[in-house]
């Protein structure tokens, strides 16, 4: 499907009176000339894998850098206490995207959703709410194709890669695309979730990525949580009522306009930001310090 | 873009380029190679050479070269499965002028062929191959791809072009490329349907065809 801007899917799910989840499958599937069941099905599969990460995240797995691992289960287990400052939905969407992206980091499978190094804000943000509201699975689905309607207009004004465009162009941009599925879910118009969209890529505005070694460990993993969390936000702001001074569209040219102008240190090479720090650098040089491996004959 | 692109792929983390483009481009390995690696000779280059072992992008190539797919979760056993497999590997750092950050040139022996592959991962575990066995090319793996080395001489390009008419397949890209005037040359046609064993047996019966193979959209 071809999509130039947010407000264009707005203007078409409204003349047909569907949601832009809804309206986003359904032109999906005439663009592709199969079945709407059809694409329901892989986004089904799909959301499954996604539901199979937040599992595999809580078994504490080491990461391949060894940088993280096991902090969505001491999260969890602080949630459960009851003593956890974020209580239902926020709680759950922070284990929930720490889980993910942990699992990423260990080589488990995940949706890349937009990319593999934010794979946890999607998962975190509309699985909690599936839960705490009971959303059926099928809204979920069409939740999720809302989330990458919204994807495809940041990919044609914008970029969903951190080398192009920075952190805010992956969390960034799945914090965005979470906020608008989100939105839907709980019942908000259209208008609403665009400006929940809006409210939250607005939060991720000039974030930088900055790996420790290159690694989708350091700060990746809890970049997740952060973007998670300012998409929850936003939602909640646009079912308030609040709109969002800037619209949606233009906020994705920003962040693409920003991300053209951000020093190529600051762009997914391990050369600026948290990874130049000494600590960092230190970190870099202990996982990449070890010796060539091989397993056969040097002939 | 697409949108299942944007949801999606289903793959095995970390990172879309350092760990599923990697697999895909040992896939192409082991097409090219036509048969189970036994020995190779991976060097890598760029980000790939600084960052490897962190993304996994070692045992994304050689789970590539074993046949597995982006979201096959022996990926993370791959190096294990090797051995078991007889498979020999061996990592080598390399600096290649111009290349894509993160290319990676493999050298793999099996029975009874040897085959020389580079190519890149170009991004959202999309891969461009840009050379095999010494001849420039251009292969996304997107498209069902045939690659027909030939004699260099007229005709030879208009003999398989009309075998794929005949059976109603389109030429999406086409490319020739030749180490020298007269000696051997491949030919690169990726396709919009996929060649199916027939036609591709019967292309490789022509006249001054000496060879080939297939590289399915990965």
């Amino acid at each position: 499907m071809y999509l130039e801007s947010v407000e264009q899917l707005i203007k078409i799910a409204k003349e047909n009176g569907q949601t832009l989840g809804r309206m986003a499958l359904i032109l999906e599937a005439k663009d592709r000339e199969v079945p709407e069941e059809h694409l329901l099905n892989i986004m089904r599969e799909r959301l499954q894998v996604m539901r199979a990460a937040v599992t595999e995240g809580l078994q504490g797995n080491r990461s391949v850098g060894g940088l993280v691992g096991g902090q969505a289960l001491k999260y969890q287990a602080w949630y459960n206490s009851g003593k956890s400052l974020a209580s239902g939905v926020f709680g759950k969407a922070i284990t929930y995207a720490l889980a993910v992206s942990e699992a990423n980091a260990s080589m488990g499978l995940i949706v890349a959703a937009p990319t593999a190094g934010s794979a946890g804000v999607i998962p975190g943000v509309l699985l909690s709410i599936m839960e705490e509201y009971e959303i059926p699975e099928e809204k979920v689905i069409e939740g999720l194709y809302a989330a990458g309607a919204v994807g495809l207009v940041i990919a044609f004004k914008a970029s969903l890669s951190g080398a192009q465009g920075g952190c805010q162009a992956e969390c960034g941009s799945a914090a965005a695309m979470a906020a608008v599925a989100a939105t839907e879910l709980l019942g908000g118009s259209p208008e609403q979730a665009a400006h929940a969209g809006a409210i939250a890529l607005k939060g991720m505005l000039g974030l930088v990525c900055d790996p420790v070694a290159g690694l989708v460990e350091v700060p990746c993993v809890k970049r997740n949580v952060s973007a998670a969390v300012q998409a929850l936000a936003a939602v909640d702001l646009a079912l308030a009522g609040i709109t969002s001074a800037i619209p949606l569209d233009e906020v994705i040219g920003a962040m693409g306009e920003i991300g053209r102008e951000l020093p190529i240190s600051l762009k997914e090479t391990a050369q600026g930001g948290l990874a130049a720090t000494p600590t960092g650098k230190a970190l870099a040089q202990k996982i990449f310090g070890r010796k060539e491996e091989k397993n056969g004959e040097n002939n | 873009m697409d949108l299942l692109d944007i949801i999606g792929p289903v793959m095995i983390g970390p990172s879309s380029s350092h760990t599923a483009g990697a697999v895909r481009l040992g896939r192409v390995g082991r097409l090219v190679l036509g048969e189970e690696p036994r020995k190779a000779k991976i060097f890598l280059h760029g980000s790939f050479k600084e960052t490897y072992r962190g993304h996994g992008t070692d045992r994304a190539i050689i789970a590539g070269l074993l046949g597995f797919d982006t979201s096959d979760p022996r990926i993370r056993e791959s190096l294990k499965i090797a051995k078991e497999r007889g498979l020999n590997y061996e990592f080598l750092l390399i600096d290649l002028p111009e290349a894509h950050p993160n290319t990676a040139y493999m050298e793999l022996w099996g029975e009874t062929s040897i085959a020389r592959v580079t190519g890149s991962s170009i991004g959202g575990g999309a891969v461009l191959i840009t050379d095999i066995n010494g001849y420039p090319v251009n292969i996304s793996a997107k498209y069902p791809t045939i690659i027909v080395p030939h004699n260099d001489q007229p005709g030879a390009v208009a003999k398989v072009t009309s075998v794929l008419a005949w059976h109603g397949i389109n030429i999406a890209r086409m490319s020739v490329a030749r180490q020298k005037k007269g000696a051997e040359a491949l030919m690169v046609i990726e396709t919009d349907q996929p060649v199916d064993d027939e036609t591709f047996k019967e292309i490789k019966r022509l006249p001054g065809i000496t060879g080939g193979f297939t590289i399915p959209p990965l």
